[in-house]
């Protein structure tokens, strides 16, 4: 009785997910005029921007009585490196325009706003000129360091495990099993220690990188569930935070490598010499690129895809309206959005256990200790220790 | 890919770096230290507890053994006491029936010895006095008898008729 009271709560759960989700896709934050989203185009236009960082924090939109398009959400402010320093201002300025026509000026430059983006106009321009491929031709991009949406979710979940982590911390001062939430926090801790920190790096050499995994994991996992609420954070699907993420860990691995590990990538031991140097190239590219790349890819790319789907099949409740009749697109749409959330769940850990997991291995193949002497069975071949095999798994 | 690398934002990254950079440090000084230290600290104490534990129900183990050889050591004790006691006892018992009948043999000869000797002593003493009594009643009977002269003749004639039929 229990358990189906449980899973019928779990059930309403998820389709108010469903439905603020959907709220979420049917308000608009487009520059348009009328603002709403009806037709294929606009639902594409509006993923499209969802995907991207946005430098206004945007809650939902509405049409008025009188027919105009209100926006509720709140600006963040906009600090970018012009050609005459630093200016900033709050992204209000832009009064909602993204194609590049309102024209804000400040510190003697004119910024727009295009696609997200903030280009500074070329001296003398008064507007943004386009050329055939829709790139501005008199305007060019600026080092933007603003607060954007992504770097609110960034803030927010650091502060939240600032202050969830650091209250479990406190409460150890006083008690031997904490109480409360941290209840729920330290088995997520020892799960990250146990299974991905010690059996990849090592019981001996785990402890110093447990803290940067910890990390990784908690903020992965925390932004890819904060991207499945309404909120629309798509933090962990912003190229740039996965490649910094990516290359936290590379240069970890790099700098914690010990002589064995440059041994094996620069001058391969056991193999024939003039192979060594052709070795040598395809390791370093492994290291220092493939790496790095496979992690920064793997969780841009799922996370924003997560979010392009499950977005999708909300917007089946326009797009098919006309063929299934309201009633069977809404219906079509929530049973989907709904089951592809639910295994959006189930990748937002997975993603965050993946690249966490990932940077151990590696970190762990950096530090592993080769011991040449194999042990020989008896019929004199090699018995591959648990080192060998995970080198032939990598 | 073109999208791709136009989407990517240099200042986004900067921040992300700096952020992540400052996490790190905040959370392992305030959070996974202490929370490690803490843990490991606790791991090992239970490990010590289940150690000591089992130290303890092993030290147990061996005193209940301890004990229970003492026990069986005190009942074979009790056992034999008790066993020697009741030979004691028993031998105690059959010695003294032993001393008891040759006492009560001795004491029954001894009165038996007396008892005849007493009979002997009375019925000689009894013999006697029927001898005196046998006098004086024969005494006696002559005087009667012989008082009377035909009583006198009538006895003579029945003795001696008796010692014919002897």
């Amino acid at each position: 009785m229990k358990e189906v009271s449980r899973s019928v709560g779990t059930l309403l759960l998820l389709f108010a997910l469903c439905f603020s989700l959907q709220g979420f896709a049917s308000s608009e934050s487009d520059d348009k005029a009328d603002g709403a989203v009806s037709t294929k185009e606009e639902v594409e236009a509006y993923i499209q921007h969802h995907i991207k960082d946005s430098h206004d924090f945007h809650l939902f939109s509405y049409t008025n009585g009188a027919g105009e398009r209100k926006h509720v959400g709140f600006p963040l402010p906009v600090i970018v490196w012009s050609s005459n320093g630093l200016a900033s201002f709050m992204s209000s300025a832009f009064h909602h325009d993204d194609s590049g026509e309102v024209i804000v000026e400040k510190n003697g430059s004119r910024f727009v706003k295009l696609h997200s983006k903030i280009y500074e106009l070329d001296g003398g321009a008064n507007e943004v000129k386009f050329d055939e491929a829709h790139h501005p031709t008199n305007a060019h991009k600026v080092l933007d360091f603003s607060m954007t949406k992504s770097v609110v979710g960034i803030l927010l979940v650091g502060l939240l495990m600032l202050w969830g982590f650091s209250s479990l911390a406190k409460q150890y001062k006083t008690k031997k099993v904490p109480t409360g939430f941290g209840r729920v926090l330290e088995p997520l801790v020892i799960y990250v220690r146990d299974e991905i920190a010690k059996p990849n790096i090592g019981e001996k050499k785990y402890r110093k990188f447990t803290g940067y995994l910890l990390t990784v994991f908690f903020f992965i996992w925390i932004l890819n569930l904060l991207g499945l609420t309404p909120l629309g954070f798509n933090v962990t699907g912003q190229l740039a935070v996965t490649a910094a993420l990516a290359i936290f860990t590379l240069i970890i691995y790099t700098v914690s490598g010990n002589k064995d590990y440059w041994m094996h990538m620069l001058w391969m031991p056991g193999v024939p010499v003039l192979i060594r140097p052709v070795l040598a190239i395809i390791e370093l590219a492994g290291a220092f690129l493939i790496k790095p790349f496979s992690l920064l890819v793997r969780l841009f790319a799922n996370i924003s895809a997560g979010h392009i789907v499950v977005m999708s099949l909300i917007a089946i409740m326009f797009t098919l309206k006309n063929s299934l009749g309201v009633a069977g697109a809404t219906g079509l749409s929530l049973v989907l959005s709904f089951f592809i959330t639910l295994i959006e769940v189930l990748v937002a850990f997975l993603q965050a256990y993946i690249f966490t997991m990932l940077s151990a291995l590696f970190i762990g193949m950096a530090v592993a200790e080769h011991d040449h002497e194999h042990e020989h069975d008896a019929h004199g071949h090699e018995v591959a220790d648990a080192e060998d095999v995970r080198e032939n798994f990598i | 890919m073109d999208i791709l690398i136009n989407d990517f934002s240099p200042g986004l990254f900067i921040v992300q770096t700096i952020l992540l950079l400052g996490l790190i440090f905040l959370l392992v000084k305030f959070a996974w230290k202490p929370i490690l230290t803490s843990l490991n600290e606790r791991e090992e104490g239970i490990q010590g507890a289940l150690e000591a534990a089992e130290q303890a129900r092993k030290e147990m183990q061996n005193l209940q053994a301890d004990n229970d050889k003492l026990l069986k050591e005190a009942r074979a004790e009790r056992e034999a006491m008790l066993k020697e006691a009741r030979e004691i006892k028993d031998k105690m018992i059959a010695d003294s029936k032993e001393q008891a009948q040759v006492e009560a043999d001795k004491l029954i000869k001894q009165a038996q010895a007396a008892i005849e000797s007493e009979k002997k002593a009375a019925v000689a003493d009894i013999k006697n006095q029927v001898a005196e009594l046998s006098v004086e009643i024969a005494e006696k009977v002559l005087k009667e008898q012989l008082a009377n002269k035909d009583k006198q003749l009538k006895l003579v004639e029945s003795m001696l008729g008796d010692v014919k039929l002897n």
